[in-house]
């Protein structure tokens, strides 16, 4: 190790943050810039699906708070994009990295929404998920991104409760309505759980993550946080868990779960999923027919000799 | 000169019919903008939208006082008895279509709300004094886009002097008055849409020559909204919008 190298990580152990004009190895830059621009993504891609329901929700009231909620994941992009680019790296490039597949984000974004309760399934489960890594993330060792994350967490947790909410809504309902919210607890169960990323031994990036401390807890410690608290949220409004082997574990004071089906967790990934290809399409598409727009903005900017403002 | 409570009521639903239709038009940009920050501008005036579409029909309700709610409105009621003007409905077009008529729409608003405020009725005052505070951040946006898109590129442009051409025949009804509206105006309670237009014209005439459109002749116009006669695309507004509360009745969401 260089001798910059070791005084990092001394400021590191220390709990020192790091900030971005301090000089930082070149992998730790890259590691953050991986990171970071796919969590922006998957706030990107998680517009669509929520989106999918804005037309339909079934109350103004509902309406209301979905609009604001998806509002306030793009806001999230924003700020987690502006965070990458402190690294030196372009919001351009970051997309251009999303478009050509070199960047990914949250698989789970690769399942449809099909029915009203899945907008409940995704708040509860998917936001609720990504809270319990985000809440970890707040002590990460890079500066913009733990604050970032400060603010993302109290919004994220307003998201949770709407999405519990819904599902409580429907669970009071008629059978019908009991049955939408069971089934979309059945199909969002198992690829929340996966949101965690492989088990610890398993996870090609952990280690260095951790000795930097841009993690700060681990995949399976996550999980477990996770599952532990949506099977209480989940007995509390008559939803059941779809998992035979869920069983609470007295001597660990955990549940214990069944298996994770990895290989659907692979296929996913590498673009079987049911949407993969329409929700990268989606924002390619959004992205080349905006861009009118944004050389119209170039144009008036450079003729009236303002300073720019961004619409990258 | 007094109103009765229906006509009150009739009066109410078609302030928030227009809201609500252009609330839904705006939302359906979202993950569709042309960039992230203007994706989030945009569901933020539709939300704006949304929120003055709650109010409006809910006092509707009130007014009615037969246990509807603000989404009896919206969700039980067919196309025929929504009373929009047309130009709310239209659909969203291109980035120049939408905010071109957001533009003209922005325009129109602010100056009714603003007359609205001094309503005899407390409650639609109420409402439009935070439509007003709204409207002028919605016209200031909208305005702004305006010049850029028509001062921009040559495509922005042309694109932009092709919506207002588009557009434009659907401006005619903001001004119309029919009878229940004029003895709301007498009452003291509505605003006299006919004397906005002078003002209208030239504060939409200076912009659009700021950015350098071509003003569209007015040699053509499609009126019908208050009447329930809308374009075919409303039908599917409301297709979409009530799919849930059609396939399962009378439940709570």
């Amino acid at each position: 190790m260089s001798e910059e190298e070791i005084l990092f990580q001394q400021r590191i152990d220390a709990e020192l943050k790091v900030e971005p004009k301090d000089w930082m190895p070149e992998k730790y830059r890259q590691n953050l810039i991986r990171q970071i621009s796919q969590h922006a993504h998957s706030e990107v891609i998680g517009m669509q699906p929520e989106g999918n329901w804005i037309t339909r929700a079934p109350t103004l009231h509902r309406k209301s708070i979905l609009l604001a909620k998806i509002q306030d994941e793009g806001g999230h992009g924003l700020y987690l994009y502006s965070a990458a680019e402190t690294l030196g790296i372009s919001r351009e490039e970051l997309v251009q990295a999303l478009h050509s597949g070199a960047a990914k984000y949250a698989s789970i974004f690769n399942y449809p929404a099909l029915t009203w309760a899945d907008m409940g399934a995704i708040g509860w489960l998917v936001d609720g998920a990504a809270i319990v890594n985000q809440i970890s993330l707040q002590r990460t060792s890079y500066g913009p991104y733990a604050r970032s994350m400060v603010r993302i967490c109290k919004e994220e947790s307003f998201h949770q409760r709407q999405g519990y909410h819904i599902m409580m809504v429907l669970m009071q309902g008629s059978q019908e309505q009991q049955a939408m919210a069971q089934d979309a607890l059945d199909r969002f169960w198992w690829p929340s759980l996966m949101m965690f990323g492989p088990h610890d031994a398993e996870s090609a990036n952990s280690t260095q993550s951790m000795k930097w401390k841009i993690k700060r807890k681990s995949n399976d410690e996550l999980r477990q946080k996770f599952i532990d608290q949506s099977v209480k949220q989940a007995e509390v409004i008559g939803l059941k868990i779809p998992d035979p082997a869920l069983k609470w574990n007295k001597a660990r004071e955990h549940y214990d779960f069944g298996k994770i089906d990895w290989d659907e967790f692979a296929r996913v990934i590498k673009g079987d999923g049911p949407c993969n290809r329409q929700r990268l399409q989606h924002h390619i598409r959004t992205h080349n027919e905006g861009a009118w727009v944004r050389d119209a903005v170039a144009a008036y900017e450079a003729k009236h000799k303002k300073q720019p403002t961004r619409a990258a | 000169m007094l109103i009765d409570k229906s006509q009150l009521k009739i009066f109410v639903l078609r302030l928030a019919d227009d809201a609500l239709v252009i609330a839904h038009r705006l939302s359906e940009w979202c993950s569709h903008g042309p960039s992230l920050e203007e994706d989030l501008a945009l569901t933020n005036v539709a939300l704006d939208y949304m929120g003055r579409a709650r109010m409006f029909y809910g006092y509707a309700a009130e007014i009615a006082g037969d246990g509807s709610t603000e989404d009896t409105y919206a969700y039980d009621r067919d196309c025929r008895d929504f009373t929009n003007l047309l130009i709310h409905e239209l659909p969203r077009g291109d980035f120049a279509f939408t905010m071109a008529r957001q533009y003209l729409v922005d325009e129109f608003n602010l100056a009714y709300m603003e007359l609205l405020q001094q309503s005899k009725d407390p409650t639609l005052a109420a409402i439009a004094t935070k439509a007003n505070k709204e409207g002028l951040y919605h016209l200031r946006r909208s305005r702004k886009w305006l010049l850029r898109l028509g001062d921009g590129t040559a495509e922005s442009h042309n694109r932009l002097q092709q919506a207002m051409e588009d557009i434009w025949g659907y401006t005619t009804e903001l001004f119309e008055m029919d009878e229940l509206e004029q003895a709301i105006v007498e009452a003291g309670i509505g605003v006299n849409a006919i004397h906005l237009h002078p003002q209208w014209k030239q504060r939409v005439t200076a912009t659009l020559t700021e950015a350098t459109i071509t003003v569209p002749s007015s040699d053509w116009a499609v009126t019908g909204g208050r009447k329930g006669i809308h374009t075919e695309a409303l039908g599917h507004i409301l297709s979409d919008m009530q799919f849930l509360q059609r396939a399962y009745p009378g439940q709570q969401w």
